[in-house]
């Protein structure tokens, strides 16, 4: 089992790496590379808000606050940590791409951690509140973050934070992207994993059966807070610039809206709504203006047709695949 | 002190407007239990049928002596139009998912703001507007340095009328019981026979008047005019709902000029980059200390 299991991860690595070196040698138009590495931070931001709300029932819409915790911290990081951390490392006479993944992996701890900080200093006290009040203190706080972010000057303010390095690429975006999936479908097997469906179903009866509601809504806040920055670090490696405006309380919506399209609880569900959502708008570019009009009307339209979302709770796995194609074989 | 006194009217004006925005979110939520995201975009809409019926009767060149007149006409069409609009959205996007779970009935909400707002952009154009001037601006009171424009006694004068308005409607009609007997049980209300689909319409009809009179007041005195002008506002006055207790007409005014004034304050004391933080901050200190808002009643759950 742990072999097949190493030889699993092995065989991603060598596939995305693969995927990058296609990628990288100009073959492919960029513009397509870019889309798909946009998706790839959907992914992370959906998979990671469908733990808060699909798997715990709690409602949130300030996650791209903790997205954008993690994307400046880490941001600041490098641009301000950066010499002395290479210094420290002795790094400066190490070939560029060992540097910049050395800087990469600094910066995603930095800002995975601060916006784990940041989950938690905002789910110890909201996560009291239920339903709709829960949603609203957490739509406050997100906006909050921004609003912060706004005033620093250190990192740009209004105008934006400009000269990030950029070392984060499609192999690092994409080897994330499944780590995220890969830790939600975990979770979603183990004992905290159940805990946590257990207060989506019923809080009162969860805390009879001896279950610590308050501290499994904060880890599972805190985790997916954490993730998210992650999703953030890399983003802000990507892009190399940052502003205010794209972690407002739209960009929160826009990453429930995939979660709930995707099915409340299902991680294959989130992964692939947000890989649609995510080409939809570039899909539509050639409509123009038309293009949010069309977006938000496809959106009411699919509420009303399928309100549970595409996939419900189901979650795709190989086993059952398995199971169901043998079945079939035995059958006469 | 003076100043202050002045900051205090400015605010005020503000804070009535972000009152009768809150009014219809605080209706909707009682009796849906919906946070309405679409409401500021219904504000946005006022706004804008207000522009038109303006222009058409031709404010800008008109004698001063019938501007009142006029700015009255130019109220009661946007507020028709805005409740007709109202009507249709709960109608077509809320209607059909009566029976659905909560956060679908929101993505919609949702979606119907996104909508309204890109349906602007495409109708109206994304460069602002200027709004006429309904009512030439001119000094009414002056105290020392605190002074008082016919404009501004106009906003206050008129959110106050609606809002006794709205209280006569809601407490001394048989539409207004039926609203509060749904918002208190809907089932219950439906088994005594009141049409709980009517009165539901009813409410955002009410709900999206008011904004649209929030949005012809605000253009008085601040003449802009813009497809997302209803994102802040909308956000705003939603917290002063909150604020004042959600789904408590009384709280949303109050909740209302709480929030206009804390803001105009902040610009005038504190730094103007913390406009739209403030609003936030009184949410989180007052949803932590007392969730239920000011005047509101503690809401269970499910039991």
């Amino acid at each position: 089992m742990e072999a097949a299991r190493i030889l699993r991860f092995a065989a991603v690595i060598v596939l995305l790496l693969a995927l990058q070196g296609i990628f990288s040698s100009g073959l492919v138009n960029p513009y397509y590379v870019r889309v798909l590495i946009l998706c790839c931070f959907s992914v992370m931001l959906a998979v990671s808000l469908n733990i808060i709300i699909g798997y715990a029932g709690q409602f949130s819409i300030g996650h791209a606050g903790f997205y954008a915790v993690g994307a400046y911290t880490a941001g600041a990081f490098t641009v301000y940590a950066g010499p002395a951390f290479r210094q420290a490392l002795g790094l400066e006479r190490s070939p560029d791409w060992v540097q910049g993944t050395a800087l990469l992996m600094a910066a995603v701890c930095v800002g995975t951690f601060f916006a784990a900080a940041a989950g938690l200093a905002v789910g110890l006290p909201s996560l009291r509140l239920r339903g709709d009040y829960l949603a609203i203190a957490t739509l406050g706080f997100g906006e909050m973050i921004r609003v912060v972010i706004q005033n620093v000057e250190a990192v740009g303010g209004p105008r934006g934070f400009s000269g990030i390095p950029i070392y984060s690429s499609f192999f690092w975006a994409s080897l994330f992207a499944v780590a995220v999936v890969w830790i939600a479908r975990n979770l979603a097997r183990s004992r905290q994993g159940r805990a946590l469906l257990a207060i989506r179903e019923d809080e009162t009866a969860a805390s009879v059966l001896g279950i610590n509601v308050t501290k499994h809504k904060v880890a599972a806040f805190v985790l997916s807070s954490a993730l998210a920055g992650c999703a953030g670090a890399l983003y802000a490696h990507y892009e190399g610039y940052l502003e205010p405006r794209s972690f407002d309380f739209i960009r929160s919506i826009e990453i429930i809206i995939m979660v709930v399209i995707g099915g409340m609880g299902s991680t294959t569900g989130a992964v692939i709504a947000a890989v649609i959502l995510t080409l939809v708008p570039e899909l539509l570019r050639g409509l123009a203006e038309f293009r949010m009009v069309i977006y938000s009307a496809l959106l009411v339209l699919f509420m009303l047709v399928r309100p549970q979302g595409l996939f419900g709770t189901w979650e795709f796995s190989w086993e059952t695949l398995r199971a169901r194609w043998e079945r079939r074989r035995e059958r006469p | 002190m003076q100043e202050f006194l002045q900051q205090l009217v400015n605010g005020l004006v503000w804070g009535s407007a972000y009152a009768l925005i809150a009014l219809g979110y605080t209706m909707v939520y009682g009796i849906l239990r919906l946070i309405n995201f679409a409401h500021g975009d219904v504000y946005m809409m006022g706004a804008y049928s207000a522009l038109f019926i303006a222009g058409w009767l031709g404010a800008a060149d008109a004698p001063a002596s019938s501007s009142l007149l006029r700015a009255l006409a130019v109220l009661a069409f946007a507020m028709a139009a805005a409740g007709a609009l109202g009507f249709l959205v709960e109608r077509l996007a809320y209607r059909p998912l009566r029976g659905a779970p909560r956060l679908t009935l929101l993505i919609a909400a949702i979606g119907v703001s996104l909508f309204l707002q890109n349906v602007a952009q495409i109708a109206f154009g994304s460069e602002p507007r200027s709004f006429p001037e309904l009512i030439p601006s001119r000094t009414l009171l002056s105290l020392g340095a605190v002074t008082l424009s016919n404009q501004q006694a106009t906003i206050i004068c008129v959110s106050v009328l609606l809002a006794l308005a709205l209280q006569l409607i809601v407490h001394r009609t048989s539409i207004g019981r039926a609203m509060r007997a749904v918002s208190y049980d809907r089932e219950a209300a439906a088994l005594m026979g009141i049409s709980v689909n009517r009165v539901i319409s009813f409410t955002f009809v009410l709900g999206s008047a008011l904004a649209a009179a929030a949005a012809t007041l605000i253009a008085l005195n601040n003449p802009l005019v813009t497809p997302t002008m209803g994102v802040q506002p909308g956000l705003k006055a939603f917290v002063a709902a909150v604020l004042g207790g959600i789904g408590n007409i009384y709280g949303a005014m109050a909740g209302g000029l709480v929030m206009g004034v804390a803001e105009v304050m902040i610009v005038g004391y504190g730094s103007s980059g913390y406009r739209d933080g403030i609003v936030f901050a009184i949410l989180i200190v007052v949803l932590l200390v007392r969730p239920t808002g000011l005047f509101g009643s503690p809401v269970t759950e499910r039991a």
